[in-house]
């Protein structure tokens, strides 16, 4: 036990007739984030630095929902948010409804960084990240052909699209612990097609979709009003807390007793460099490695 | 067991020294609330309609900091915020900058039941509170001179405040400037129980003074300064950062559910794991326990249980 950890993923809830060449780009993706990260942590990055960038690869890349390749609000455009979070002194900052920031996961990073709060939302997060210099782009950059062509589909069959029935990509996250056993957790998404605008999601809700405390760090996907109603990443860290659990009982605890009728997925790692990932849905794009050599790449 | 109901008008560093014109106005309206919510449970209206009848009504008091009577912004502007969950069911609803909605929790509980999501925040929240018919106001309506002074004091001492340092007298705000550099009261909340264990929480907010634009506390964040289920119901005050890194409202419940402790005990170990100065809370348990611990100087709060026992306080008081 010991050593760094690190897994990603790319949302919960997949297509299962997703054809093959969608998964094996998927699994590229994750490979290629995987070994950012992993170089990362060779060159003694902290946590916290890592899962800021492989999370800025994840929502710099359009194949998931995040950053570019965002799903699209009714309107047809994105609003984007995400949340970070530092295990040794669970420090966090987290943003909503951005329009135009390219890297939000950077952005909650400043909002943690250099604001006396912990999250900041619409007009007032654009505002703060003009102040700070990061990077902006139009709207349209970030609206891929993929996600208009969905946003018909499911205004065709009047739905918020969650379900693989219309199949939409999903949230990306990372979760790292390093050498010195500091966990970290990242997640960013576009939220869900078709929302309603201002619809805030589990992903920038820290003890949702992200936590990471001295035992270990998780972030979440998939239905996002049932990741906040079991206020799933936190679940996670208050069952190894409180009950004494390890990683991997308390991942299986969570996703089989607290989820009810909601499907979710998460991935997390402890300080103890381990790693574990589970989900209730069909699928769930992932991807982990430890620094004993193990690595591994999953869609099912 | 018979029905519980616990509210709060904010913790914070309020000084002992609180002269009369200011206290006496927030204990009337403690007791009018409070009232308010025990006529409500003695018609048998449902938790979640007495935690909502409550907050709406500390929304409409100007003395606490949610609605009318909110902190201002950094542009001197108001943006507030609410949350409301059930506990049976664990459904829920959030809303964040508002700035025309008179009562903010009656817009979280309208996304909870007449949207598919949890969450509206900002222009697309205050969109949907038209379609729903909902009352607004120019939000000039929101603004009290109080919190005009507030803000000029915060930019001038080049502080967020999260809340209520007294705006007039220099030696008060000096009093308050040693207890940290912060006075920290603010928000409003109601938790309730019926005599079946139902239970729910609602909690409102104007935020921090002289916050940035844009910036939402622990409020609307479930888990964080509001949650229920099964085996309590919690509404948090307070710091609203040291609440959403503490997951302030959601421990509560897990540390009875892991840990087995009663509502008092899980309430007050939460409350001790925050930084002193930050946190305050009211909770009801399903089997009608109260707790109302706080780790600051005083919480304007009220309780009240079926057996006609009731209380209004603002310091430490025996039955914490």
């Amino acid at each position: 036990m010991g050593g760094w950890a690190i897994a990603v993923h790319g949302g919960a809830g997949v297509d299962p007739n997703l054809p093959k060449e969608r998964q094996e780009e998927a699994k590229r993706l994750l490979r290629r984030c995987l070994d950012i990260g992993i170089s990362a942590l060779h060159s003694n990055i902290p946590a916290i630095d890592v899962v800021e960038l492989v999370v800025r690869e994840l929502e710099t890349d359009p194949l998931f929902n995040s950053g570019r390749g965002s799903v699209l609000t009714e309107n047809g455009t994105v609003e984007m948010e995400a949340s970070i979070m530092d295990g040794p002194k669970r420090r966090c900052g987290a943003v909503s409804g951005l329009t135009t920031v390219k890297n939000p996961i950077s952005l909650a990073r400043l909002v943690m960084d250099k604001s006396p709060h912990s999250y900041l939302a619409f007009s007032g997060a654009e505002e703060f990240a003009e102040k700070q210099g990061v990077e902006l782009v139009d709207n349209e950059y970030f609206i891929t052909e993929n996600n208009v062509a969905m946003l018909k589909l499911a205004k065709e069959a009047n739905s918020i699209v969650f379900d693989y029935r219309i199949p939409a990509p999903g949230t990306v996250g990372c979760v790292v612990v390093d050498k010195e056993g500091r966990c970290a957790a990242a997640t960013s998404t576009g939220g869900l097609m078709n929302k309603m605008r201002g619809r805030i999601g589990d992903s920038p809700l820290i003890g949702c979709g992200t936590y990471a405390c001295e035992l270990c760090g998780v972030s979440c996907t998939g239905e996002g009003e049932a990741i906040i109603r079991s206020t799933l990443a936190r679940e996670v860290a208050a069952v190894m807390e409180y009950k004494g659990l390890n990683l991997h009982e308390a991942v299986d605890f969570v996703i089989r007793n607290r989820l009810d009728e909601g499907k979710a997925g998460l991935i997390s790692v402890s300080k103890k460099g381990e790693v574990a990932c589970g989900f209730n849905t069909t699928g769930m794009f992932r991807g982990c490695a430890t620094e004993d050599g193990f690595m591994e790449l999953g869609i099912w | 067991m018979g029905w519980a109901i616990a509210l709060h008008g904010g913790a914070g560093d309020i000084p002992l020294s609180l002269p009369p014109e200011r206290r006496l106005p927030r204990e009337a309206a403690l007791r009018h609330c409070l009232g308010i919510g025990i006529a409500a449970f003695k018609a048998h209206k449902h938790p979640l309609d007495v935690a909502e009848l409550v907050v709406r009504e500390l929304e409409n008091h100007p003395n606490f900091n949610a609605g009318r009577g909110s902190v201002l912004t950094n542009s001197g502007t108001v943006e507030m915020e609410a949350c409301i969950m059930d506990g049976k069911t664990k459904k829920c609803g959030a809303v964040s900058g508002l700035t025309t909605v008179v009562n903010a929790i009656s817009l979280a509980r309208l996304v909870m039941e007449k949207t598919p999501h949890i969450y509206l925040a900002f222009e697309g929240a205050e969109a949907f509170a038209r379609e729903q018919g909902l009352e607004t106001v120019d939000s000039s309506y929101f603004i009290t001179p109080e919190n005009i002074e507030r803000l000029k004091q915060a930019q001038e001492a080049h502080r967020v405040q999260i809340d209520y340092t007294q705006p007039v007298q220099k030696e008060v705000k000096n009093g308050a400037a040693n207890a940290d550099g912060d006075s920290q009261i603010g928000t409003v909340g109601c938790v309730a129980v019926d005599s079946e264990g139902n239970l729910a929480t609602a909690t409102s907010t104007g935020g921090l003074v002289n916050k940035m634009l844009g910036r939402i506390g622990d409020t609307p964040i479930i888990g964080a300064g509001t949650y229920a289920n099964h085996l309590c119901a919690v509404s948090a005050t307070g710091r609203g950062e040291a609440i959403i890194r503490g997951t302030v409202a959601r421990d509560v419940a897990a540390v009875m559910e892991f840990k087995g402790l009663s509502l008092k005990e899980a309430a007050a170990y939460v409350v001790d794991q925050v930084p002193r100065g930050t946190t305050g809370l009211v909770a009801v348990s399903s089997t009608g326990e109260v707790a109302m611990p706080f780790n600051t100087t005083g919480m304007f709060r009220a309780c009240a249980t079926e057996d006609g026992y009731s209380e209004i306080a603002i310091w430490d008081s025996p039955s914490k």
